[in-house]
């Protein structure tokens, strides 16, 4: 288990190692072929700061032999906003009087026609954590509806049982996003204080429970802004060699969720800044050729259009963090604020005089039997 | 040259391409035109079968280009053997490279899943071209249950390492009775000029062309590469010598 490893480190000596590594470390690091955890501690310290271009090229290079001159578009669907969690930094937040829903049929059918008229083949399901208003059993029931409109459905839900998982792999589930938000279990708390979110090691062992489920994706990632981004990091990326390790026929991809400075609400303790987030997105690409990374529109538009070519292989566009955001115009609180609000098409055209490929289909159902 | 013969066809060029990781499928059509490739492989995750008017398929509307499907992302033999029904009747071909590779990390395939399958689909009227590695005894046990050929890795998929495998790779194609076609790991026209000086029947070739910075003129590189590859082949290559021969030869007292 994962938990055993991470057990055995001091997070306070490993964030040391990280600060402590120099430009010689950096610049062995660069020279590998191959690269392991060590040197992924170098790319991502403050002595890589002077070698971010060399960084970027290597990235731009890696990500395009893996993955060609392709960027994939996917597009979260919101079904509900309940939750019992009290996540400080969230807007779901059950102690948040806001208008709370989670949508029937009909309007998951509405929401679905609108994203089908931009062109997506690929969905990711949202809610937040309540289980008997958006439970096991109204997740399957949505998936079984949803179907029939998509080649690849994923999921960002409450963590549940392997059993639960097989169920919904049986029905067309391919991909699992389950963030730990922060693996510095001494603090973890401070911002998961009461709900099942509170319990740190259900969520650890959650990946586990997918892959022993056979699921064909998991997505990791922390939160940054929560503790130092750069030691939860490395736990993100440790926690993935052992996944890749255990689970060796499901694929990964890593996202970059940043909370950023906000008036009202929760504020970041660690602030990451665009060269930092830079950093961390081609020190991912160096350590693994393979590995998906993600980026939402939680960034700027500006931000999107360059790191596309630093080894980002898959984005969202037009994306709505609200339940009914698509075609019901609920108003309900939004999960976060959205900083590029170009339309999917809009995003196509800037991936295509990037000089890439946007793809919006790259599995299909009858794939997984 | 001679022709090739693979499955119930005829084909002029021995270079067979590849759809996957160019920036646009204009550009993926143009490239594998330039090829002069007749075959070509088509990812089914990526198509939508449903849909007539595919933009990677309608790219692909050429006369002298016949499809491939692949069923690359499947784990088992029953996912593949199921995707095949739905490509043969969508895209009506029984053609099929048989992909089985559970590791998506390297994209190794899985021998035990590839050859049940394979049985399966061969049973099911299909023209099987398996991707497997470089192992000769499977090779023969695939030709025995009736595939079309034999797809060998010369390293892992979008490497560009070349021939890793270059000693089985011989011993494979001095066994084989069926068409030996190289696929996976060929990054440059000189690993596949080799391929084929060493006697492989075709090689299949896609990152190399699809993420050059000019798609088109690496596809027409491959193309001379694979015809000069093949006719050195054809026109027998000098065997190699580590001596020099001797001047006075030490049987020479016979001839006295």
């Amino acid at each position: 288990m994962f938990s055993q490893v991470l057990d055995r480190l001091v997070w306070e000596d490993e964030m040391d190692k990280i600060y402590s590594k120099t430009s010689k470390q950096v610049e062995n690091a660069l020279k590998n072929e191959k690269r392991n955890i060590e040197d992924f501690k170098a790319l991502i310290s403050p002595a890589a700061k002077d070698y971010l271009e060399e960084m970027a090229r290597l990235s731009n290079l890696l990500t395009r032999k893996r993955f060609g001159n392709t960027i994939q578009l996917y597009l979260p669907l919101y079904l509900s906003n309940e939750c019992t969690n009290h996540c400080v930094y969230c807007g779901f937040n059950h102690s948040n009087k806001i208008n709370r829903i989670t949508l029937n049929h009909e309007e998951i059918l509405k929401e679905v026609e609108v994203i089908k008229s931009y062109g997506y083949e690929h969905i990711l399901l949202v809610t937040g954590e309540h289980h008997s208003k958006a439970g096991f059993s109204y997740l399957k029931e949505v998936m079984k509806l949803i179907k029939p409109y998509f080649s690849l459905i994923s999921l960002e839900v409450q963590p549940l049982e392997e059993e639960e998982y097989k169920d919904l792999i049986e029905i067309g589930l391919n991909t699992v996003y389950v963030y730990q938000e922060t693996y510095n279990k001494k603090r973890y708390n401070i911002y998961h204080p009461k709900g099942k979110k509170a319990d740190f090691e259900y969520r650890l062992y959650t990946p586990d429970r997918l892959g022993r489920a056979g699921i064909h994706r998991i997505g990791l990632g922390c939160l940054i802004g929560l503790e130092d981004w750069r030691t939860d990091s490395l736990f993100t990326a440790m926690h993935l060699r052992y996944l890749q390790k255990k689970y060796w026929k499901t694929k990964y991809s890593i996202s970059f969720p940043r909370l950023r400075p906000h008036a009202g609400g929760f504020q970041p303790n660690s602030i990451m800044t665009d060269s930092e987030l830079v950093q961390l997105i081609t020190a991912y690409r160096l350590l693994d050729e393979e590995v998906e990374l993600s980026i939402s529109v939680r960034e700027s538009q500006k931000f999107r259009d360059n790191v596309i070519k630093l080894g980002i292989t898959s984005i969202s566009a037009g994306s709505k963090t609200e339940p009914g955001g698509y075609a019901l115009n609920t108003h309900a609180l939004e999960q976060f604020s959205v900083h590029d609000n170009r339309s999917p098409a809009e995003i196509e055209k800037m991936i295509k005089s990037a000089g890439y490929e946007a793809v919006w289909k790259d599995w299909d159902s009858f794939m997984q039997k | 040259m001679h022709d090739l013969i693979l499955g119930n066809k005829i084909f002029k060029s021995r270079l067979f391409t590849g759809t996957g990781k160019f920036s646009s499928n204009k550009l993926m059509g143009e490239a594998v035109f330039a090829s002069g490739s007749e075959l070509v492989t088509v990812a089914l995750k990526r198509v939508d079968l449903e849909d007539d008017s595919d933009d990677m398929l309608i790219h692909l509307n050429h006369p002298h280009l016949n499809l491939l499907p692949n069923t690359s992302g499947v784990r088992t033999a029953k996912e593949a053997v199921l995707a095949a029904e739905l490509a043969r009747e969508a895209l009506e071909t029984n053609w099929l490279k048989l992909e089985i590779h559970p590791d998506p990390k390297y994209l190794l395939p899985d021998p035990e899943e590839t050859l049940k399958a394979a049985i399966e689909l061969v049973k099911l009227g299909f023209i099987v071209l398996p991707y497997i590695q470089a192992d000769p005894v499977l090779c023969k046990r695939l030709e025995d249950v009736g595939t079309a050929a034999v797809m060998p890795l010369g390293s892992p998929i979008g490497s560009n390492k070349g021939l890793l495998t270059r000693d089985f790779l011989k011993i494979i194609i001095e066994q084989s009775n069926v068409p030996v076609v190289v696929d996976a790991g060929i990054g440059a026209p000189s690993h596949a000029a080799e391929a084929m000086e060493l006697g492989a029947d075709a090689v299949l070739v896609n990152t190399a062309i699809a993420v050059s910075h000019n798609p088109v003129q690496m596809a027409i590189a491959f193309k001379m590469a694979v015809e000069a590859g093949r006719m050195a082949f054809e026109a027998k290559l000098a065997q190699v010598s580590n001596h020099a021969n001797a001047s006075s030869p030490l049987t020479s007292f016979l001839n006295d």
